[in-house]
């Protein structure tokens, strides 16, 4: 639904808000239908974790979707706010709904930062450039171990909201829910603002957006800004629901993680972040009775995606199934 | 319309989940390792261990008329997915004890769901946050980094040296040795005048080397890191032609650092588990049959050299089994009860008196003080110098 490769860009613009959102009113349907099916709380878990890595896929793919930008250090903003989180109410006595907020902006900050001078440059500088800032905060995160606890890392306090201490999985499932479903109307929004048309244009031609007057630098900083500041929410809540966080977080594999969902679930899709985020979130729990053979399955079936469903997932279904309509 | 397929399919793919554990009559231990990801070295070991032991145990009939089912799962390192299968060995696979946790920061991430769920659990990992403050239901049974940082002390004492300069790496393992050795020095009458550090990937430490040689009043050095940083620094420490004694970590007790360090290594000595000098120690040694059978075994079936990591995995394995065997049932809070109470086991880390408030029960002597002679190890006595 929320598809745009450039010849459909003409027929997304004609849609009308209310069908836009559409996809985005199936996904909140399920997200509330579905607990009825979940025979315990370890589901709760493993959906909540699909609903928070969503969260920064969504984020990720409005960089990678629609500024054609690539960070391979966007678990970096997770670690952001993550950490964020952890540190704020443990060490200064900022409650964590504050802390979440400072995180937000604090991402929001590197991000300016770090994409300024960046992306004003052509080509995959910053996918090169978050590449080092992922790396360099997750030293940061090992050796300030004073603040974050070390490799080891630390508690992250139970977040208090209005005298309400937020814990439990199923309560975690519901925040990581309507989280997501708001992301994604978001997301949604912005695609079809002036912003994401910008965006689109940049994508598809940066010199023709540029000769139509769009301040292409100032759009792509825009988008990676907006990008970190989803992955900075995900990592916070990452960090309050699993009550205990590690640099890891903010590791490099993480952030191939994100890219892997964005890339699987369909780039510039939606829904696509979701899928992505549901296929590698669920598949290590599905593929257990693997053993050692677990990791390779699971490449494989990267692969076969990649191969078979060359624009990932949700367009190169979408695509099928309409090819049939017709 | 195409995405709300897609939705059915991601939730038939969810529903698939659903079909996983099935009952039985077995008693379900839970393990979650890092058998992949960085921390490998230790999960592998540990998940052998645990497999062929778990079939021996059975071959001879199970524990208390029950046989034992082990359930793997690998977190690859990472403690957001331990998070997610103690989880699943919580509420899905109902699991009566769980022996498990390579690193201490999974350990620390899933200790509160086994703690909820009242479930023992034995930790494989190493810090001594995992066991202070005491928690109800968390055991561990490898020794920590203090009780080398009190091995090497111990050892200072008795050859009348208290003034000593440490180097350290700025890595996790280095780093948390340091910490921990700073803060046990001044309890065990040892002071550190001098310390100097380097990072990973170091290649030439004699500048700090030369810093600590330059100090006066120092009377022994102590490095502590794990990895190729220690070779480099033995070798550097005799490339200076430093004399005072040095002492390595535990991190290093592998013969790998005899062969990259070289004839530096002469009469370095560093803290280390029994198991890793089984054929060395002395006939009456009571760990000795103990780590000879374990070292066979682990040799024999897995064709790879035997570590200390997999022993930890056998001692936690054999504790619980010998709670089970003393409660007479799988009751999990008799099970409990009697890990607690257990006394005199001996294990491949050391003799395991346990208490309701020592949930790790190691002394000293579960370390052994070994000193490299002729590119091999040997045991210095516990008595003379």
């Amino acid at each position: 639904m929320l598809r745009h490769t450039a010849d459909r860009i003409p027929a997304v613009l004609r849609r009308p808000f209310v069908q836009r959102l559409s996809a985005i009113a199936v996904i909140a349907v399920i997200a509330i239908v579905i607990p009825a099916f979940f025979p315990s709380t370890y589901y709760y878990r493993v959906a909540a974790l699909v609903f928070v890595f969503a969260i920064a896929a969504i984020g990720l793919n409005l960089l990678m979707g629609f500024a054609g930008q690539v960070s391979l250090g966007h678990a970096g903003f997770m670690g952001i706010g993550a950490y964020a989180v952890a540190i704020g109410p443990t060490h200064f006595n900022i409650p964590s709904w504050l802390s979440f907020l400072i995180g937000a902006a604090l991402s929001a900050f590197v991000a300016f930062i770090v994409g300024r001078p960046i992306l004003r440059l052509k080509g995959h500088y910053l996918a090169v450039a978050t590449l080092g800032f992922g790396l360099l905060l997750a030293i940061v995160f090992v050796n300030e171990a004073r603040l974050t606890g070390g490799p080891d890392g630390m508690l992250v306090p139970r977040p208090v909201l209005f005298g309400w201490s937020v814990r439990g999985t199923e309560t975690w499932y519901w925040i990581a829910a309507i989280s997501f479903v708001f992301g994604a109307a978001l997301a949604a929004n912005l695609i079809d603002s002036p912003t994401g048309r910008a965006l689109r244009a940049i994508h598809d031609s940066e010199v023709a957006a540029r000769v139509l007057g769009v301040d292409v630098a100032k759009q792509k900083l825009v988008i990676f800004i907006i990008s970190a500041v989803y992955a900075s929410v995900a990592g916070s809540y990452l960090a309050a629901f699993n009550g205990h966080i590690t640099p890891d977080v903010s590791g490099f594999l993480r952030s191939i993680e994100l890219v892997a969902m964005v890339v699987l679930g369909g780039i510039g899709s939606i829904a696509g972040s979701l899928v992505g985020a549901a296929l590698l979130v669920m598949l290590p729990q599905v593929l257990t009775f693997l053993h050692d053979y677990e990791q390779m399955v699971l490449g494989l079936v990267v692969m076969g995606v990649m191969i078979f469903l060359r624009a990932g997932i949700v367009p190169s279904i979408a695509a099928a199934l309409s090819r049939r309509r017709a | 319309m195409m995405q709300k397929y897609m939705k059915i399919a991601a939730a038939s793919i969810f529903a698939a989940c659903l079909a996983v554990g099935s009952a039985s009559a077995q008693v379900k231990i839970g393990a979650i390792l890092s058998v992949t990801g960085p921390a490998s070295f230790l999960g592998d070991p540990e998940k052998k261990t645990l497999e062929m032991y778990v079939a021996d145990i059975n071959a001879k009939g199970g524990v208390n008329g029950k046989k034992l089912e082990l359930v793997v799962y690998d977190d690859g390192g990472k403690p957001n997915e331990a998070l997610t299968f103690a989880k699943r060995l919580v509420d899905e696979d109902k699991i009566t004890a769980m022996v498990g946790g390579s690193t201490t920061g999974v350990t620390l991430a899933i200790i509160p769901i086994f703690e909820e769920a009242q479930i023992p659990f034995i930790s494989l990992a190493g810090a001594i946050q995992i066991i202070q403050p005491v928690r109800k239901w968390v055991f561990k049974t490898p020794h920590t980094d203090t009780m080398a940082c009190e091995k090497i002390f111990a050892d200072l004492k008795r050859r009348n040296l208290t003034k000593v300069a440490l180097i350290s790496g700025t890595a996790a393992f280095g780093k948390s040795m340091r910490d921990q050795c700073v803060a046990v020095a001044p309890k065990a009458g040892i002071t550190v005048v001098h310390e100097e550090s380097y990072g990973p990937g170091d290649t030439d430490m004699t500048p700090q080397l030369t810093n600590i040689k330059g100090k006066a009043g120092v009377q022994a050095v102590i490095n502590t890191d794990f990895g190729q940083g220690p070779a480099i620094v033995t070798r550097n420490y005799q490339q200076l032609g430093i004399k005072l004694p040095f002492y390595q970590s535990h991190g290093v007790a592998s013969k790998q650092y005899i062969n990259l360090a070289g004839p530096a290594a002469e009469g370095v000595r560093l803290p280390a588990a029994a198991l890793l000098v089984a054929d060395k120690l002395s006939a009456n040694d009571k760990q000795k049959p103990v780590v000879e059978a374990y070292k066979k075994t682990y040799e024999q079936k897995s064709g790879q050299p035997v570590s200390t990591f997999g022993g930890h995995a056998y001692d936690g394995l054999m504790i619980l089994v010998e709670a089970a065997k003393r409660a007479g049932s799988w009751d999990k809070a008799k099970v409990r009860d009697e890990i607690e109470k257990t006394k005199g086991f001996v294990g491949t880390g050391g003799i395991v008196n346990m208490s309701p408030t020592d949930h790790l029960g190691l002394d000293l002597t579960a370390f052994r003080m070994l000193e490299i002679k002729k590119g091999d190890w040997t045991l210095v006595s516990d008595s003379g110098s």
